[in-house]
């Protein structure tokens, strides 16, 4: 009953956290020479990861899916099938993971080891509203960035798959390419990329309470980082699960 | 007839005229968390110029009594007033502007890890936008780096630097906004003697040289002797005793020589 009562009472905190960036943080005067800054932090330096990941991915999916179409006759569907599984699902749903894992985590430390030296309230003192500046920033930054990188998580995912295909086969490359576009409408792309700002948004929102509301001492901030991380990473599949539903209301999937 | 009653109807610029306005005003001030009730039924006063240093034992509310006055925490009752201001119902901006007239030394310093000893010292003045020249900023840095005895550290990170070092830029980043107030959370605790001997001496020039009053908390006796004219002791959430070192000294109360021990 007790876990019951506290998360509901950590959900309505997570809301009201929510509700404050909105007012609060989105207001005037904007903190743009932070948000570039955390904007470069968060996209290009989680980069390298996303791509190798991505493209392992579009890789490793190819080369399982071709046994069972081959099965069928039907290996010429592969780049289409491939394509549209990295673009609604597996390019987005990676991207996600992974930076819920690398800056989730990391803004979860930094706010919280900035939370238990003091220096949140230090910033407070001298005029600055930690919230505008760590949060608001933070938040923005994963929202902008988060559909980027699934953009090119996509991109590379597809690219690994025609390196995949052409180890049976020999395709050219814009033979491949026309072949995933053509299958591909924008009752697909559109909810897989709309998807990634609620995903990046959820990631910042998260690392971000959870970081800001740490713990005393050192054993916090650990816990914090941990925190941000589950919640985060099991947030992305929620939203994805509603997302699927909306998007199958739009464009009957 | 109401003398707090008089005050409140004076209008501010008179009252900062009135030299009797104190630099602080704590009245019956409280603050509990939850069942824990830190500050009961706390008053102190702290004329301009004047230092008063808080002795309390670990967790007595030390720190949660100068966060309240800058705002950090908001108490649960009780009057603040800064030069005659009353700071706890204030608005941000208002308040802001209160906080810029006060400098608060942190005890875990406070340092913005992730920035230069310059940055750190620039930080609060870019944020209050105050319109000055790459120059005068530069200025500014320096010269509040070479108050505290440390002019050539600008380009380090605060991670490389020792306990004292931290210290002394803390105070230089509150320097620098040139505050008429000045918060010190234990100043020397965790510093050996002759480094606290160091920071006190700072403290006492920063006194003269900028005019300003504090509040310094603290359990070091003789960095309270060498900077204080008058010490409040808190124990259970109120102004137990108050004199100056002499005094307490020599007091019989139990609660007061367990500090000189
Ligand atoms: N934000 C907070 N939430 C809940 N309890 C708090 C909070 N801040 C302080 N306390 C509690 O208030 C009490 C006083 O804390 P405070 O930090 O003021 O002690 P202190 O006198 O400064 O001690 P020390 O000398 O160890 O710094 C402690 O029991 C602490 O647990
Ligand atoms: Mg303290």
């Amino acid at each position: 009953m007790s876990k019951l009562y506290q998360f509901l009472h950590e959900t309505t905190d997570v809301s009201r956290f929510a509700v404050r960036f909105f007012s609060d943080g989105l207001k005037p005067p904007y903190e743009t020479e932070e948000i570039i800054r955390q904007s470069y932090v968060i996209g290009y330096k989680s980069l390298p990861l996303v791509g190798i990941t991505s493209f392992i991915m579009g890789l490793v999916l190819t080369i399982q899916s071709r046994p069972t179409l081959v099965e069928f006759g039907a290996e010429s569907w592969l780049p289409s099938m491939v394509g549209i599984s990295i673009i609604r699902e597996i390019g987005p749903v990676i991207t996600a993971l992974i930076c819920a894992g690398k800056i989730g985590s990391s803004i979860g430390a930094e706010l919280g080891s900035m939370k238990v030296t003091e220096q949140i309230d230090a910033m407070e003192v001298s005029g600055t509203n930690p919230f505008k500046f760590l949060v608001a920033t933070r938040i923005i930054a994963t929202t902008l960035m988060l559909p980027i990188l699934a953009i090119m998580s996509d991109a590379i995912g597809i690219y690994g798959s025609y390196l995949a295909v052409n180890i049976k086969d020999t395709v050219s490359f814009p033979l491949f390419y026309s072949q995933v576009f053509n299958s591909l409408s924008f009752g697909d792309i559109i909810p897989s990329v709309a998807k990634t700002f609620f995903f990046g948004f959820a990631i910042g929102l998260i690392g971000c309470y959870k970081g800001y509301h740490s713990d005393k001492g050192t054993q916090g901030v650990g816990r914090s980082a941990n925190s941000a991380v589950v919640i985060s990473s099991l947030l992305v599949f929620i939203l994805d699960l509603i997302a699927v539903q909306i998007a199958d209301l739009f464009y009957e999937l | 007839m109401n003398y707090k009653a008089i005050d409140m109807a004076l209008p501010t610029q008179e009252k900062t005229m009135n030299h009797r306005v104190p630099a602080v005003e704590i009245v019956d001030l409280k603050k509990s968390f939850e069942d824990n009730h830190v500050l009961k039924n706390f008053n102190l006063t702290i004329q301009p110029h004047e230092n008063v240093a808080v002795l309390g034992k670990s967790g007595s509310g030390k720190s949660v009594l100068i966060k309240c006055i800058v705002g950090l925490i908001k108490p649960d009752a009780g009057q603040i007033r800064v030069f005659g201001q009353d700071v706890v119902h204030l608005e941000r901006q208002e308040l802001d502007e209160v906080r810029s007239r006060i400098g608060f030394l942190f005890q875990s310093n406070a340092l913005y890890d992730s920035l230069t000893v310059r940055e750190n010292l620039e930080f609060p003045m870019r944020r209050l936008r105050l319109k000055k020249s790459k120059e005068q900023v530069d200025q500014m840095v320096y010269e509040a780096l070479s108050n505290v005895g440390l002019p050539n550290v600008q380009d380090l990170m605060p991670s490389s630097l020792s306990g004292g070092m931290k210290k002394r830029i803390g105070l230089a980043r509150t320097l620098i906004m040139e505050p008429r107030i000045i918060l010190y959370d234990e100043p020397t605790t965790g510093l050996d003697p002759i480094t606290s001997k160091e920071i006190a001496n700072l403290m006492n020039d920063v006194h003269q040289k900028y005019n300003t009053s504090s509040i310094i908390i603290s359990h070091d006796m003789s960095c309270i002797k060498r900077t204080a004219q008058r010490i409040v002791v808190l124990n259970d959430g109120i102004d137990y005793l108050e004199g100056n070192y002499e005094e307490l000294k020599g007091s019989k109360d139990k609660i007061v020589r367990a500090f000189f021990l």
